[in-house]
């Protein structure tokens, strides 16, 4: 597959300060890319350099083989939507669909017609003759998505399109626009600060930090995989345990010691990060030999509706605290309580490990 | 170690380039009806009658002269005297409107406007008639009304306005939620007066004594009808010119006049900068509670202050239509008769009405074109950043100063645009130029409230950038526009400092045919005269209000949800 767009050693410096150092980025045709980071790391400065909006100090930007670095974004082939989403106030919905067709020369009965077929496929067919502040945030949203796509661009960048609404219409729009993307095949960029968002929409997600890239995966490698701690972190909740580099394979914790996947050209001695997902932390049914074996008192224990988050401390370091999803059915199984004294196990198959 | 990467030269749109293009226009512009005719100004005052150049000689014997120095001090004297009553009248008048609860208040709030509309004339033809040599209650003087006093008043009268609309913008954004907490914590009132009210009022309070004193240094009709012997700045400066057609030294007293302008702006500007950041967009407005012991004393004093300036209003009215003052108090509208006073008769009435009807059209035209290009060019900084300066200039720059500039300007032999000279067109530039800040600043504020992205979407959209500008743009703004329009409308109305010099036989305006009717002694017509540019501005305000509450709402539906 040839890559719709490369980005090359891309940077943005005001003044003194890096907002973009050196970023490289590949992007095939008819993929859906989010760039994931907190707010700050460079995620819409990237996107804003590819639209053309806030041109890059330094670097190369390829679309489809074109050299587009240094073009305008009039020159440029996307299709845009803003956070705030900028719609015309003024101009009904069917004027503000068909803004960009008017400028080329189309005549008005072919305009009608993709104006009808975009209301039509954002599923607004009848908002046509509204104003924008007629509709709600989700339908300006998606108004906002058709007058985007109406000039059937070849790139589709969206910055944070879903941060201003609320939490049910998100989730609702998060899947109208995967499937609409995945209908059309048009190649998305869409910058959120929103893991969950990310997760669920990406084919492929860029998390970023400090204006650099520090992981590009699918939301599994992400997810199962993190390349650094910034992204265990960042994406998901992690448990975080400092200890030091034993063997290839073993990291000490106070006085317990883990197995964990073996790191080839570390020395022994260096301080580590060990990690695990709470929801990887094994309680049922530990066979007698189970490797990584912690003894602990549950320390507190929050309920969050599905399933219930427990603090446990490790008995035998004092201080080392493990975060771990309990289900409702394990705590009514095992009796677990303020107090109580468990044996978990963390598999080395899911621990991860990152120099300090 | 990092390699040094050649910085990205970024290719230009044709928008880019259109509106980078506009940009320098629009500098050119503003260089031609501001800056050169300052330059010139300022150069004059190195020159002798001659034209030799002569060093600060002039400025020399300027400072060596009693009789001009004295004006100097004596101009400082009458903004700082009326500075310090304006300010205190203008807070306890906008405390009024907008903390205590008073029956009628958009009628209180109507009358304190009322001076915006009028001549700065008017309030000095008043005091004539009730204090002057054969004024009503001329024994209540303790001497004659001509000179300080009676400048005193008459600025009191004309600054109002200015001062109460910025005190009422300083305390309509208080936080409701101070004073809950305050009240909650259990704090006196007067202890939250001055730890809460106060402070929150500040800058308004330090903007409002700015505007005040500056208004006062720079105004000339006031101390033209009411002065007598007591020079001032401004008279000198007409007097040098007019008088003594001594251009040099008219222009040596308009640079002194400048100073002290441009200082309290540059304050002004410094002060406001810092206000921004003291506002957050989540404050909660404040909403007053009946209370009878407070409301009652406000409306009293509301009413005694509306009644001062009515007093004044409708002596001027009265005096117009009164046949021989003080003799024969029977009504007549021979007043109005203006061609038995001068030579224009009401035709200097319709100049003014074209004069302002075409700086409206041309000068909001100028303002917002040329805020939308400062706003809306990519790049360009340096240029940008001159465009604001030419923009804020005229602020700092009293209309009298400003019209100097444009004698030694546009009357030069050599300047290719001195066809203009004693032409309409000249009185709407100079009228444009002179009012130019205000309108800036309204256009640029609008354009800054809309959303920025407008413009990127338009690009991704590849629709040209002016094609926005007149679909989107425009009418999202058209509130301010109009706001502009009026504003330069009204302005242009009743200014006199900045045209007295620029005014042909044939395009004299209502306002200074009032300043010559008064110098040749006939203050009732000077007074009819005033009263008929009151009434139009007044009405054509009026009629942006009511077609703003009727029409627009109609036409502007897509505001409302």
């Amino acid at each position: 597959m040839t890559n719709f767009l490369e980005v090359r050693d891309l940077s943005k410096r005001f003044g003194d300060f890096t907002a973009l150092g050196n970023v490289s980025l590949d992007v095939t045709e008819g993929e859906f890319v989010c760039f994931l980071g907190p707010s700050g790391c460079g995620k819409t400065t990237l996107l804003r350099a590819i639209a053309g909006l806030d041109p890059q100090t330094s670097g190369t930007i390829r679309q489809k083989g074109r050299d587009v670095s240094a073009l305008p974004p009039a020159q440029r082939d996307f299709g845009i939507v803003f956070q705030s989403y900028a719609l015309f106030p003024n101009l009904t919905v069917t004027e503000n669909v068909g803004y960009g067709l008017v400028s080329r020369r189309q005549n008005r009965a072919e305009i009608k017609a993709r104006v009808t077929e975009l209301l039509a496929l954002v599923g607004l067919p009848d908002s046509g003759a509204k104003h924008p502040a007629q509709l709600s945030g989700g339908q300006q949203q998606r108004v906002a998505l058709a007058r985007a796509l109406a000039t059937s661009p070849g790139l589709l960048l969206l910055d944070e399109p879903l941060s201003a609404l609320d939490a049910r219409v998100r989730v609702r729009l998060r899947h109208e626009i995967k499937a609409l993307q995945r209908r059309l095949g048009v190649t998305t960029i869409m910058v959120t600060h929103d893991q969950e968002e990310a997760l669920t929409m990406a084919d492929r997600i860029v998390v970023m930090n400090h204006g650099a890239i520090e992981q590009v995966g699918s939301p599994q490698e992400i997810y199962r995989r993190p390349a650094t701690a910034f992204v265990a972190d960042f994406v998901g909740s992690m448990n975080f345990l400092g200890g030091t580099l034993l063997a290839a394979d073993k990291v000490k914790v106070g006085d317990l010691t883990f197995t964990c996947p073996a790191q080839d050209g570390l020395a022994p001695g260096l301080k580590m990060q060990l990690c695990i997902r709470p929801e990887d932390v094994r309680v049922r049914d530990l066979p007698a030999d189970v490797q990584n074996r912690v003894p602990v008192e549950v320390g507190d224990l929050d309920f969050v509706g599905a399933f219930c988050r427990a603090t446990l401390k490790v008995r035998s370091a004092p201080g080392v605290l493990l975060t771990a999803d309990f289900s409702s059915n394990l705590i009514r199984d095992l009796d677990v309580r303020l107090g109580s004294h468990l044996d978990v196990a963390l598999p080395p198959d899911r621990l991860r490990v990152f120099a300090a | 170690m990092s390699l040094a990467v050649p910085a990205l030269r970024i290719n230009l749109s044709r928008d880019d380039l259109i509106m980078r293009a506009g940009v320098v226009a629009f500098v050119g512009v503003l260089l031609l009806i501001v800056g050169l005719p300052l330059w010139a100004l300022l150069a004059k005052g190195f020159e002798d009658r001659n034209g030799n150049y002569v060093g600060v000689a002039n400025y020399i014997s300027y400072f060596s002269t009693p009789a001009l120095f004295n004006s100097a001090l004596n101009s400082f004297h009458v903004a700082a005297v009326c500075t310090a009553i304006v300010v205190p009248l203008s807070f306890l008048y906008a405390y009024a409107l907008t903390r205590a609860v008073l029956p009628g208040r958009w009628l209180f709030q109507g009358i304190s406007l009322i001076p915006i509309f009028a001549p700065s004339l008017l309030p000095g033809l008043a005091l004539v008639y009730l204090f002057g040599n054969q004024g009503f209650f001329k024994g209540l003087m303790g001497g004659s009304i001509y000179g300080f006093d009676g400048i005193v008043i008459a600025q009191v009268f004309y600054c109002f306005p200015h001062a109460t609309m910025i005190m009422v913008t300083a305390l309509a954004t208080a936080d409701a939620r101070l004073y809950e907490a305050a009240d909650a914590l259990g704090a006196s009132k007067i202890r939250v007066f001055f730890t809460v009210t106060l402070p929150g009022a500040k800058y308004g309070l330090i903007s409002a004594a700015l505007v005040v004193f500056t208004l006062v240094i720079t105004d000339f009709g006031i101390a033209k009808v009411i002065g007598g012997n007591f020079n001032v700045l401004a008279t000198d400066v007409y007097k040098q010119v007019i008088g003594q057609q001594n251009f040099s030294m008219g222009a040596v007293v308009g640079m002194v006049l400048l100073a002290p302008a441009a200082l309290a702006f540059i304050v002004d500007r410094l002060v406001q900068r810092k206000q921004v950041a003291l506002l957050t967009a989540r404050a909660v407005p404040l909403i007053p509670k009946p209370k009878f012991g407070r409301d009652l004393f406000f409306t009293l004093f509301c009413t005694l202050v509306s009644a001062g300036i009515l007093a004044i209003l409708g002596m001027a009215i009265w005096g117009s239509l009164i046949k021989y003052w003080p003799y024969n108090l029977s009504l007549t509208l021979a007043n109005y008769d203006f061609a038995n006073f001068d030579a224009n008769g009401w035709e200097s009435y319709f100049n003014s009405l074209r004069m302002a009807l075409g700086a409206a059209i041309a000068g909001t035209a100028l303002m917002f074109v040329g805020a939308w290009l400062n706003e809306k060019t990519r790049g360009f900084g340096a240029v940008r950043s001159i465009v604001q300066l030419l923009a804020f200039l005229p602020m700092a720059v009293p209309g009298i100063v400003l019209g100097l500039g444009y004698i030694f300007f546009f009357n030069a032999p050599n300047n290719p645009l001195n066809f203009l000279y004693a032409t309409m067109a000249i009185l709407v530039i100079n009228t444009v130029a002179h009012f130019y800040t205000v309108g800036h600043l309204t256009a640029t504020t609008a354009l800054k409230q809309i959303d920025p992205e407008f413009e990127s979407v338009s690009a991704s959209l590849k629709v040209p950038i002016w094609k926005t500008f007149f679909r989107v743009t425009v009418p999202i703004c058209l509130p301010a526009v109009l706001d502009i329009a009026i504003y330069l409308f009204v302005n242009a109305m009743t200014t006199v400092s900045s045209v007295i010099f620029l005014y042909a036989p044939d395009t004299k305006l209502a306002s200074v045919a009032a300043v010559n009717i008064e110098e040749a002694g006939t203050t009732a017509a000077a007074a009819a005269l005033c009263v008929v540019i009151v009434i139009t501005s007044a009405a054509v305000k009026a009629l942006h209000l009511l077609a703003d509450r009727f029409l627009f709402a109609r036409l502007q539906a897509w505001r409302k949800r």
